[in-house]
């Protein structure tokens, strides 16, 4: 039995090649295209698609996996290519990720995080799914993206806008391509005090939960810096349908504004009710009396008729945008199902495309090296105008819209027109912003 | 003071709900002993047919419209109903306009023969079974029912809006004397008040006063008597079946200009209805009543914000905690019978 001789020059060498080895970007290394989480092996890569099938938000699901599934028609080679003619990176070029035909597979996070969870899991488990992406609630996305880092594989957000999101709750494996309570906030704020004034006196009804509670936070301290005074807010259950008890005493508490930190089916029957009571026929404090509601949903807006005309709100996106990225993805979406995109179908299918081309990029499927050709890449032409992902958060800053309930539509998909496009100066913040203050994104894991 | 007898108004169209709801429960468990789970889906049902009668009068052919472009740049298809073929632009929108209270006169026999093929297809099977069973398959066919509605309507509410005549609000305050706009109550829940009343009082009479009412009432208090007399109970209690149903399914229908109709809202309305039924005492009709409005005014007071920041989320809990009360204190309920539902 022979013992090599380990000299002092030799160990120095090695110990040179290796550190040299190790700054290396992670993609570049030779583990970056192993020993990862569900590594495709064969010809095909498996996504998985959690998006609400059943539950209140089963239509915007149902938007989202459409979405996703002309999002790998697209990266498969198919159809017209979609967004991948307009996006400012060219890595991607129609022959599945890393020339793997994409493949998916769908779970039904229920809108409960529990069931969320386990949908995930079971993609994960079960099917191989080397990415996790959709949703269209804050708690699912907080869930299920402490789930996929725990995991090892990239969660890519749907509709989430809780500023936990990316902020408390962030993890090195999640990425959210939608805007965030704060951004509404410090969107909306400026249009409202110039349709409105700054002497204003509001009064919040806000859904009781993590959502709500972001939304109401942001809402008020970007108005109350305009000047606006918070006269109540008042917490309503998420289970609630009739929210007369709370809007009742709005006139009574000198408020001549109501802010409505409510979604899906609670922002439809608060709003319902509030135009109901003839709020916004009345005069308080010699003004109008008016309705704000932080964020619209157009699927959502439906369901409100005539009562959103004239209420001012944010939103992602539009289809009414005419950049050449949203005008290619309407054309797309609407050739392919007969109607326009929702604001969750054009996030959903960024969110995959940005994946796919990260992957390109990265040459890897290793989650970390993902994370690595995400964090601080800077695009365009996906609908949003210039995109940053920042590597701090990994939250996307761009341009927000504000919208207001169109007065007189011309079809049942005309409810919104933008009043504002706002630059994304004006909705960034920095990383360590009282709202989004506590923990920390920590380290990407690659799993097994 | 204004904002109590706010509250109070507020509770009393909620009430209108619930009692509403729980007078059919209670006409079921009554007459047929039958815990129905599914009398929720029926009130949900009932809204639908709100909106499947709008959508029927808005029935539209499309025409071209080569000025306008749609979201794709093509040119617009325009929806025309036929109802404008018919009668005209001015006619039609009008008819389109009063969808709702017109939809009444057709739901009245569809709730009835929903009603008729739920209790001869499923429930009458169930009739000798133990409660856990009713309520096990009851509760399986709101399941079904409601995803039935929702494969055809979606998840999403859908607006159906009050006649304009109705929308707006009526100024309580200014005519009590208060400040204007401190007593202020939207017109169509004060006719969905009104309706509640309407249709409570024509239930009573209809049992208090009728030959039939006096047959069912003798079947409720003792069922093997009346059968014992040569009487058919059964097919009696099969009709009530179908009037409990009509009743829930009116409900519904004017209770959808307040909240959009969405698939889930009979689950919404269930369990509180059960509770109501249960804090009313079983099988009182007028004890269900009673309890509606009483939890509805309760429900609308624990919401106050002066009441919340006294007790936070009481508002979630006032209900329960009123039913784990009055079955501490009176296991019968408000008004109920000795001998229902304690053997």
């Amino acid at each position: 039995m022979s013992f090599s001789k380990l000299t002092r020059r030799g160990l120095m060498k090695t110990g040179a090649a290796a550190s040299a080895g190790l700054t290396l970007p992670t993609y570049l290394r030779a583990d970056g295209h192993s020993g990862f989480t569900n590594a495709p092996t064969g010809s095909t890569v498996t996504l998985g698609f959690n998006v609400p099938q059943s539950g209140p938000y089963a239509d915007e699901g149902a938007d989202e996996l459409r979405a996703y599934e002309l999002a790998v028609e697209h990266l498969n080679g198919g159809g017209d290519g979609g967004l991948m003619n307009t996006f400012s990176s060219k890595a991607l070029q129609g022959n599945g990720i890393l020339g793997k035909k994409v493949e998916y597979v769908t779970g039904d996070t229920q809108t409960k995080s529990d069931a969320a969870r386990a949908s995930a899991k079971s993609m994960i488990e079960k099917d191989g799914a080397v990415m996790i992406t959709g949703g269209s609630s804050s708690g699912v996305a907080v869930a299920v993206q402490a789930l996929c880092q725990e995991a090892g594989v990239i969660f890519m957000a749907g509709l989430t806008h809780s500023n936990d999101t990316t902020g408390k709750d962030k993890r090195a494996n999640g990425f959210r391509h939608f805007f965030n309570s704060y951004m509404s906030g410090a969107a909306l704020a400026p249009v409202l005090a110039n349709a409105y004034g700054t002497d204003r006196k509001a009064y919040h009804l806000t859904a009781d939960y993590n959502w709500g509670y972001t939304t109401e936070e942001a809402v008020r301290s970007s108005t109350e810096a305009m000047g606006w005074e918070t006269v109540n807010a008042v917490k309503t259950p998420l289970t609630q349908t009739d929210f007369s008890a709370y809007i009742a005493p709005v006139l009574q508490s000198g408020a001549d504004t109501l802010v409505l930190n409510h979604y899906g089916g609670n922002m439809v029957n608060s709003l319902t009710n509030a135009v109901q009571f003839g709020l916004r026929d009345k005069q308080v404090n010699g003004k109008d009396f008016q309705i704000v509601v932080p964020l619209y949903s157009r699927l959502m807006a439906k369901g409100a008729g005539a009562n959103v005309k004239g209420i001012f709100g944010s939103t992602n996106w539009h289809w009414s945008l005419t950049d050449e990225g949203s005008k290619a993805f309407v054309k797309s979406f609407g050739t392919k199902y007969g109607f326009p995109p929702s604001q969750a179908a054009h996030t959903c299918y960024v969110q995959a495309l940005l994946y796919a081309d990260a992957v390109e990029r990265a040459g890897s499927f290793n989650p970390c090296a993902v994370v690595e050709a995400l964090e601080d890449f800077e695009f365009d032409g996906m609908g949003n105008g210039p995109t940053l992902y920042r590597g701090a958060d990994h939250q996307c800053f761009k341009d927000v819209l504000v919208v207001k309930g169109k007065e007189n539509p011309e079809s049942e998909f005309d409810l919104l027109e933008i009043v504002e496009v706002t630059p994304v100066e004006q909705v960034t913040y920095d990383p360590d912003h009282p709202q989004m203050a506590g923990g920390s994104l920590g380290t990407c894991n690659p799993g097994a | 003071m204004d904002a109590i007898i706010l509250q109070i108004l507020n509770g009393l169209d909620k009430g209108s709900a619930y009692a509403l709801i729980a007078l059919g429960l209670t006409l079921i468990f009554g007459t047929l002993g039958v815990v129905n789970f599914a009398h929720g889906a029926l009130f949900m049902i009932g809204a639908f047919c709100a909106v499947t009668f709008s959508k029927f009068l808005t029935l539209s052919h499309t025409v071209i419209d080569e000025n306008k472009t749609d979201f794709l740049g093509n040119p617009a298809k325009i929806e025309v109903p036929y109802i404008y073929d018919l009668f005209g632009q001015a006619t039609g929108d009008a008819i389109i306009d009063w969808a709702v209270p017109l939809s009444l006169i057709v739901s009245i026999p569809v709730m009835v023969g929903i009603g008729f093929i739920m209790e001869r297809g499923l429930i009458k099977h169930f009739y000798k079974r133990p409660h856990a069973d009713q309520i096990l398959v009851t509760f399986g066919l709101a399941i079904v029912l409601q995803e039935v509605i929702k494969y055809y309507y979606g998840a999403n509410p859908i607006p159906t809006p009050a006649p304009d005549a109705f929308r707006g609000s009526f100024d309580f305050g200014a005519m009590m004397g208060f400040d204007p706009n401190t007593i202020i109550y939207p017109y169509w829940r004060l006719v969905y008040f009104a309706f509640a009343a309407v249709i409570i009082g024509a239930v009573f009479a209809f049992l208090q006063f009728t030959t039939f009412g006096m047959v069912v009432r003798a079947g409720m208090a003792d069922r093997e008597t009346v059968g014992l007399l040569g009487i058919n109970i059964d097919k009696r209690f099969t009709i009530m079946f179908g009037i409990a149903a009509a009743v829930a399914g009116l409900a519904g229908v004017m209770y959808a200009p307040i909240n959009s109709p969405n698939y889930h809202m009979g689950m919404d309305f269930l369990v509180l209805s059960f509770v109501v039924v249960v804090v009313g005492g079983m099988g009182s009709l007028p004890g269900a009543v009673l309890a509606g409005f009483l939890l509805g005014i309760l429900e609308s007071f624990a919401s106050m914000a002066v009441v919340l920041e006294l007790i936070p989320g009481i508002n979630q809990v006032i209900i329960y905690l009123v039913a784990i009360i009055i079955l501490l204190t009176r296991p019968r309920g408000l008004m109920g019978r000795k001998g229902v539902m304690e053997e």
